[in-house]
């Protein structure tokens, strides 16, 4: 668990960050977002020590992390960054080897985890693991950049907006990729980014930054139904969050019995007294997703079904519209 | 293919240079035919004062001990200036590498030798002091040019300073300090020659012994040993700097 608190950063008469605290729980993914110059990358250096707080602290499992050299410090913090900083004269293998090396753990245990995490982000290692960086797509540097943050088996990943210089179907991409990664192996994350979506996607609560404060720690759904102030209004986007809001949910919290729905023969459901027969929701669908296929189709109500096929459910507009209840 | 055919053709060139050098020095009389054209009233065509390969074996060492002391003094100095702590020292250790070079070489001999005496002595200092300026800049350069980015992710992965430095910034600015001291070497083997007027036993002797007897074969040939031992070392050090740039894949 890292605690920070009161953690503060001036240069010279600027507070670049002014008076920090929060906590990031085990297994837990918290973004810091804000706009540029708002200090969230000076606070994910802080706390790993690239840069040196001018007061307030951080706390590793209950250690102040003044106490540890900052060498040490590091090589408990996994950290990825936005340039990749991949090291040119290495290999792929290399690259990842490197904390475990710093380690010192045994030959066949860092060959093992190279292995694995070569499997884990897609990169076959008997394709990979001798190439160079320069012989690699952006996307995969991007993957081995982050495989090497983890490497060493990391309390916490610290990340500066890891997936920004990627083009935006490679991004999409990796953020799936890493999403079920971090669920798997249940890393703790800090993320710093610019991108509300990434934020949304990525973590399970954001730090909104404005001026070196936090402004507004929650929930992505408690952002956008109580923004705290206009500037986190504007951030969220205030025109499409009623969709946002529908993508946070699945469709299985608003499902309710179905009734009246007859199972065609091609994999259809016809609703009693209907004339057209209906292509079914996945249960794995989010409410925006329901809410869409509920528009193109011109009906109040679409049948669910599980990866069987089988009907569990339905979905009604009205509860979709209801969901979004509250908001001004 | 266009590579792997330059390659060939260089590997051929260096090898026929080398046989040729090694002729050239071992057996000087091969030469005599073509040497006895150039000379006057009987003088002999060969230098035979001294044997050929001691006098290149002496000039050799003298550049090499004053090259790698330049070496191993700039790199020290290149690295200290473009830590944190030494930062502030960058200007001065450029003011006296550029003094070191701009200061004249025959002139360095005409100041050391008073305080170290004839021979091989003056002619090491003045060549280490030539010799400083493009391994130090090149130092620099090399270690400026490493990605920040590269340096910044050895940090936060927690490599320590020293570490980073061995195993990441000077691996990559190794290409572009071997080849500031293949300048350094290049100029410092012609500029030995000058170093046989105060005494040091070099090739430049066949040069000055011609240029004294107005004997035209003797500064040729003295001339052309030099001038094939600097393409030699080049074409030597030119590998190593190739070999240091390209990581070879599997």
């Amino acid at each position: 668990m890292i605690t920070v608190e009161a953690l503060t950063k001036t240069f010279g008469p600027v507070r670049a960050v002014d008076g920090i605290s929060f906590e990031l729980a085990e297994g837990e993914a918290l973004a810091l977002i804000g706009p540029s110059g708002c200090g969230k990358s000076t606070t994910l250096r802080m706390i790993n020590r690239l840069i040196e707080p001018s007061a307030g602290r951080v706390l590793i499992d209950g250690v102040d992390t003044t106490s540890i050299p900052p060498a040490t410090l590091r090589l408990r913090m996994g950290y990825a960054i936005q340039g990749i900083g991949l090291f040119p004269h290495r290999t792929v293998a290399q690259n990842i080897a490197t904390v475990p090396r710093l380690l010192g753990w045994p030959r066949a245990r860092i060959a093992a985890r190279i292995e694995e995490l070569l499997e884990l982000f897609g990169l076959p290692p008997a394709v990979f693991a001798r190439k160079y960086p320069h012989e690699l797509s952006g996307g995969q540097q991007q993957r081995v950049g982050v495989a090497r943050a983890m490497a060493g088996k990391p309390a916490v990943l610290l990340m500066d907006e890891p997936f920004g210089a990627l083009d935006p179907i490679t991004r999409t991409r990796l953020q799936d990729e890493f999403l079920a990664i971090r669920r798997r192996m249940g890393t703790t994350v800090l993320i710093v980014t610019h991108d509300m979506d990434e934020a949304f996607k990525l973590a399970d609560r954001l730090a909104v930054m404005e001026k070196g404060r936090i402004v507004q720690l929650d929930t992505p759904e408690a952002l956008l139904r109580h923004p705290a102030s206009a500037f986190v209004e504007s951030l969220v986007g205030s025109e499409d969050r009623g969709l946002k809001l529908l993508s946070l949910a699945g469709v299985t919290a608003l499902m309710q019995p179905a009734t009246g729905w007859t199972a065609e023969a091609d994999g259809t459901f016809r609703k009693a007294g209907a004339d057209a027969s209906l292509a079914p929701l996945s249960a794995s669908a989010s409410l925006r997703e329901a809410a869409s296929r509920l528009v193109f189709a011109g009906v109040d109500e679409l049948p669910v079904v599980d990866e069987a096929g089988a009907m569990v459910g339905a979905i009604a507009m009205e509860r979709i519209i209801a969901f979004g209840g509250g908001g001004r | 293919m266009i590579a792997q055919r330059r390659r060939l053709l260089r590997i051929g060139a260096a090898g026929i240079a080398v046989a040729l050098f090694a002729v050239m020095v071992l057996a000087p009389e091969a030469f005599e035919r073509p040497l006895a054209a150039l000379t006057k009233f009987g003088q002999p065509a060969i230098y035979d004062r001294d044997s050929i390969l001691a006098l290149t074996l002496s000039h050799m060492g003298i550049v090499a001990a004053a090259s790698l002391a330049a070496l191993v003094i700039a790199l020290a100095i290149g690295i200290f200036v473009t830590r944190p702590a030494g930062a502030q020292y960058l200007p001065l250790a450029r003011a006296v590498a550029n003094l070191g070079q701009t200061f004249p070489p025959i002139a360095m001999l005409a100041v050391a030798v008073p305080l170290t005496g004839f021979g091989a002595r003056p002619t090491l200092v003045a060549l280490f002091a030539y010799g400083l300026l493009p391994i130090f800049e090149n130092t620099i350069a090399g270690l400026k040019g490493v990605s920040p980015q590269v340096v910044e992710a050895a940090r936060g992965m927690g490599m320590t300073g020293r570490r980073i430095l061995r195993e990441i910034e000077l691996p990559l600015a190794l290409p572009v300090i071997i080849a500031g001291f293949r300048v350094s070497i290049i100029v410092s083997i012609g500029t030995a020659t000058i170093g046989s007027t105060v005494g040091a036993k070099g090739l430049g002797e066949i040069i000055i012994a011609g240029l004294q007897a107005d004997n035209l074969a003797y500064v040729l040939q003295g001339g052309v040993l030099v001038a094939m031992l600097a393409i030699l070392v080049d074409l030597g050090l030119g590998f190593l700097e190739r070999r240091a740039r390209q990581p070879r894949s599997a």
